[in-house]
Parts: structure tokens; sequence; C-alpha cells
């Protein structure tokens, strides 16, 4: 079994595709340098990421695929899941291999994967801008929106030119935990930023909630009681409930603090 | 902030509750300059409450104080319950402040009915023209139309709200009358056309000048109770399918009636939400408004009710054997709509994907579709036979049914769509 190995950047993978072609080797599977060989491996390949052939393939993939196609490979890089490399390699190879569009045929198992995996992220991503909640605290006497995340797959930088439209007349952070950088949107422009004393102004992944003003927890506490307030109890349905708004997302909304707010 | 503010929020965020639509979408637009807010073309849930439905728009009464006596309301004037006021500032400003902390896609403002229709419409226009103009608020805004209110009005709100919508409540006049003795279609009609007739003229318009100012881009809704009145499914989804042949009618919602007014004479006496039946129409609904269904396709003088036991294509397609089976790779489009098991997810890609080669049961299986009722229904590769020949339509029924709950009181959780 011939095993492509590679340096987990775009640029890398798409060199591989270049270097597929050149040496007319067809791997079975593409991997990151790091990732355990493979049982029966008997031979392998180091790619070595070039841009100048990266871009040919980019510029390639762009001449032969529609946005939408190309806006889901962009979705399944930023899964991050391991078997992202090989399926986006497998897609490439039969889209080259064909003088057709292959993005529509979705009998194909990878074209179809790459559909549904591309969807995944998307909802992921939209899930982003359903349960981001912003915190005003008060930073060197002026007010910025603070919010946390922890997204499966790394969908924020995807989402956040749809906030920077949206609250454009205010200093917002968004800043994600599991992945340890965020952005920072100072009313003109946006930056990604790291955290130095995050082991204070963050607790237990969430905001450190002593920053807060105590205007901030008046607004929590009102949104709590309208949720509640809002709630039929005829109709009580604690199951769909968390169909639509998966547990994990909890910590980060106010709504759901029972605890905090019922007494 | 007070407590009183709490309270305040509390009361007139139960009197509103009840009003199922929270909808925010329709409209695309990105933010203007100095501006606050956006609005998403499907719009975005924000949170969704114990019950399960979505949280989108602030959904607030501006009072609810009510003149008038409905039987089928919380807010009657006749009901002792706790009475409250927002100013327009209050209810601007918390608008405001939870819109910047992502709590939600913009507002829905109601009211009772103070003083008279128009009084009402004057103040609640108040509130979101300040959001425009003093707030520069770009978010979402859903407003309601007060029955009898004039012309003017509404074409003075709809150049500031996204959406408005008056709520028919019972679907026939009579029994409107008998349940809400101030209200009548007249009054509930007429706004309804002076909506559609202003939407219609701003197009033109906006033909003519690229800037001038859109009226409630995203259309109107409204909303039916179902349950609390005699009507059939037949009348309930005839009238929707009247509404929905109007150009600027995008939504049509069916609430569950609740007893919230127990001890009105007038009301049946019920055990529990009809949800089952709400969730049947609003199956029926999507036919009508995506499927390409006529309404006497799904309930006719034969078939008035919808049944409960299965859903309303399934139900169509067992009453029909006539237009099936389906060739997956060679029927229309349309055709392949009408098969029960595939969504309008799975009938795209299938168009799509067979221009690429025949499709067999796997792909098929790949894709989505629901293979276990299509299977009856559809013929394609990998398929051994057409099982709807050998299967009789009891057969069919029978497999496919939703299983009956064994203990009595285990009453099946309906789900809903409210977004």
């Amino acid at each position: 079994m011939l095993v492509f190995r590679y340096d987990e950047t775009f640029e890398g993978l798409l060199t591989a595709v270049f270097d597929a072609f050149a040496l007319k080797k067809w791997p079975e599977q593409v991997l990151s340098r790091h990732d355990v060989v493979p049982l029966f491996t008997s031979e392998e390949y180091i790619v070595f990421t070039d841009d100048k052939k990266a871009e040919r393939v980019s510029t390639a993939m762009k001449k032969r695929l529609p946005n939408i196609a190309l806006n889901q490979l962009t979705y399944v890089w930023f899964s991050e899941l391991p078997e992202r490399s090989s399926l986006i390699f497998r897609y490439l190879i039969k889209l080259f291999k064909t003088k057709k569009d292959i993005s529509t045929n979705f009998a194909d198992p990878d074209v179809l994967a790459v559909k549904q995996l591309a969807k995944k992220v998307s909802n992921e991503r939209h899930y982003l801008m359903m349960f981001v909640r912003f915190n005003a605290i008060e930073n060197q006497g002026e007010k910025v929106y603070f919010a946390t995340v922890e997204p499966r797959y790394n969908v924020l930088p995807l989402v956040v030119a749809f906030f920077k439209d949206r609250f454009a007349d205010q200093k917002w952070a968004i800043f994600d935990t599991k992945r340890q950088f965020g952005y920072y949107f100072d009313l003109k422009q946006l930056d990604l930023v790291t955290l130095d004393e995050q082991a204070d102004l963050l607790f237990d992944g969430a905001i450190n909630q002593n920053y807060l003003s105590a205007e901030e927890r008046q607004f929590q506490k009102l949104w709590y009681h309208y949720c509640q307030a809002l709630t039929i109890k005829e109709r009580i349905n604690p199951k769909l409930q968390r169909q639509f708004m998966p547990k994990r997302f909890w910590k980060h909304l106010p709504e759901t603090w029972h605890k905090t707010f019922d007494n | 902030m007070k407590d009183s503010t709490i309270k305040k929020l509390e009361i007139l965020a139960e009197s509103a509750k009840y009003d199922v639509s929270c909808a925010s979408s329709g409209t695309s637009r990105s933010n203007i300059k100095g501006g606050i807010g956006s609005a998403h073309g499907w719009g975005i849930c924000h949170s969704f409450t114990g019950d399960g439905r979505c949280v989108a728009l602030l959904k607030i009464m501006l009072t609810n104080f009510c003149l008038f006596d409905c039987a089928y309301c919380i807010n009657r004037k006749s009901n002792d319950i706790p009475r409250a006021a927002f100013s327009p500032k209050e209810l601007t400003e918390l608008t405001i402040e939870f819109y910047r902390r992502n709590y939600i896609e913009g507002l829905f403002l109601s009211s009772g009915i103070i003083k008279n229709p128009d009084h009402t419409m004057e103040r609640m226009l108040r509130v979101i023209k300040d959001l425009r103009t003093v707030h520069h608020f770009n978010g979402y805004i859903h407003m309601k139309t007060i029955p009898g209110a004039s012309r003017e009005l509404v074409y003075q709100a709809g150049l500031y709200a996204d959406r408005l919508s008056v709520n028919l409540e019972i679907p026939t006049e009579a029994n409107l009358k008998r349940l809400a003795p101030d209200k009548d279609h007249q009054s509930i009609y007429s706004p309804m056309r002076h909506i559609q007739q202003h939407l219609l003229e701003n197009k033109e318009e906006r033909k003519k000048y690229r800037h001038a100012p859109k009226f409630a881009a995203a259309g109107q809704s409204t909303q039916i109770i179902v349950g609390a009145t005699d009507e059939s499914d037949k009348q309930i989804l005839e009238l929707s399918s009247k509404l929905y042949k109007r150009p600027s009618m995008k939504r049509v919602y069916y609430s569950g009636f609740i007893p919230v007014n127990s001890y009105d004479k007038r009301l049946p006496v019920v055990q529990d939400v009809p949800r089952k039946r709400e969730n049947r129409l609003y199956q029926a609904d999507w036919l009508l408004r995506f499927y390409q269904f006529e309404v006497n396709e799904i309930v006719n003088d034969d078939y008035q009710e919808l049944d409960l036991d299965m859903d309303p294509k399934l139900a169509w397609a067992i009453r029909n054997p006539q237009f099936f089976p389906v060739d997956i790779n060679r029927a229309s489009y349309e055709k392949i709509l009408r098969v029960p098991g595939i969504g309008l997810k799975s009938a795209k890609l299938i168009v799509t994907a067979r221009q690429h080669g025949r499709l067999n049961i796997d792909a098929l299986k790949r894709i989505g579709v629901v293979l276990k009722r299509a299977q009856f229904f559809i013929i394609c590769a990998g398929m051994r036979t057409f099982k709807m020949q050998e299967a009789s339509a009891d057969y069919i029924r029978l497999s496919l049914q939703e299983p009956i709950p064994l203990i009595e009181t285990a009453q099946p959780q309906q789900l809903t769509m409210l977004l």
C-alpha cells in the first residue's frame, strides 16, 4: 500500500495532488507527517510543499469547479478531521482525471461525502451565529463585548465576517477556548488575537463572571426571565429543546442558568 | 434597571407568547454605515424555550391592556391578570441591548388594543420608527397590524418593518363573531389587503426609482387557531391555500388551541393541546408551498380531515396508486417530489446526480431517501420488484403508519415546525 505524507497545510495537500500526477502514483491514503503508519504500508512518499505547484493546482481547480463546490472543499478543510486529507485528495484526483464537472455527481461516495461533511461544518458555523453570547466587560474605561466559544470544527474564521458586518458599531471579541485563538474588532478592523492572562479572564472555558459589570448581570437576568416567561407550560418538551439547542452550548447561554437566576 | 423592569418584561412576554410566528426570514441585507444589525435570508434562531420553540425575535407586547374581549385570548378585557405597558424608550433600549449581546435577531412587536385601533398602531409605530431612525437599528422587525387600522398607518408601518401580520385566528366568520364579538372578517381582511396593495405598488415604484424605500420586504403572515372551533381540516387548508395565492402572503401559522380561558362556555373542553393535528396541518401546508400539491388533492369532500396516523403525503400516495411506480432514473422532478420518503433535498440531488449515470438503490440510500417508505412507490436499479403491485394498500398502510403507544398515558410528543 502506498501512502503520501504531507505537512498539513492546504498548499501541501495541493502539492500532493500535483506530485501524484507527475509521478503517476495513486496513493491509497494521504496522511499528515505525524500520523501513525497504517498496517501493510509498503511504500511511503513525503510531499514537500511547493507554492508554485500548489498555485497551479489551485488555478486549475478554480477553473474546473463552480463556486459552490470550492466553498464545500474549504469547509471540509476547516473540519480539521483526520479523514479530510484523503477525501479532498481523492476528490481532486477524480476531478482532474475526467473532463466533466464531477461536483454534482452525488452517486459518487466521495462527492457526496464532501457535500455532507461541508454541510456539517456549515451547521456548526450556523450554531455560532445562533449561540454566541456577548458579555459586556469594562476594559480600561472602554466597553468590549466579549464571547467565548468552543466549536466542534474550526469555524470561527468562517463566521467573523458576519459578526463584523452586524456589530459594526461596537467593540467585540470572540475567543475559541479549544483552539486558543480569537478575533478582536476595534471598530475599524479585525485582528487575530491570543490571550496572555487568560487564566484570569477565563474560568473553566467561560468568561470569569467577576469581570462583568453589575449591569451585565442584570441583562443576563432579564434575558433569563424573558425566556422563562415565553415558555408555554402546556407544551413543555425538553427533548425537543435539547435537539435544537444541544447541551454543549448551555454553559454560554444565560437563559439556561436555572441555578444562578431562579433564586 | 430595577426589578420592576423584570416584572414588566415577564408580564408582557407571557401575554405575547401565544403568537406562534417567530420567523426572522424572508429578507437579506448588510449593515448600513454607522448602524447596527443585519438580516439573514433564512433567519437565525438564537434560543429555544422549554417547549422547544425557537426564539429569534424579542416577542413582546407594547401593552397587554385590551379593549377587546376575545374568548380565546389570554389578554381579553374580562381576564383578571397583571397588566403592564412599556414606554417606547424602555422598549427600544431593551431591544438594542439584547441585540448587542446577540440574544435576538430583532423585534416582534404586538399590542393589546387601547382606545382604538389607530391610536394603538400609532404607539407601536413610534417604537419601530425610533429603532430605525434614532438607534439606526438595521435588524429584523416584525410588527402586528391591528385589525381595523387605517390604510395610511399600515403604510407607515411597512416602511419600518420587514414583515407585517394580521392574525385571522378563527377560520370562518360565523365562529369569529361568536368568540370575538369585537372583530369581524372585514376588519382583518382589509389591513391584509392594504399590506398587499402597498407591497405591489412599492414593487412598481422600485422599478422606476431604485432608492425608493422598501415596503415590508419580507411580506406578511397570519395565524389560525386550530381546535377552538369546529372547522374541518378541509376548511382550514382551503383557506390557507387561498391566502397563499396572494403574492404577499408568506406564511400561515397554525396554533393548537390552548385553553387559557377554560371558564368560557363558548370554548370546547379539551384535555391536551392538539399537537398531532397541528403537525399534520403544517405538513399539509408544506405540501402546498413546496411540493406543488393542490389543496383538493390533500383534502376534499371524501377526505375532510387529515389522517392522524400518517403524514398527508403518504396518505395521498396510498389513495392514488395510479401515479406509481415512479422511475427514479426517468421521471420528472415533480413526480419524484411526490414519492413518500423523498424530500425536497433528496429530489434535487436525484435529478442532478442522475445526469452522471444511472442511480441504484445504494446511491439512493446514501443520498438520504427513506427507503422504508419509498420502496413501495419507486423502481430503480438494484430493486427486485415494485412492491405496490404485490402489496395491497392496506398492507402498506399497516406497515408504515405510526405505532400506537402501548400505554394509554404515553402521549406522543409531536414536533412542530416553527421557523
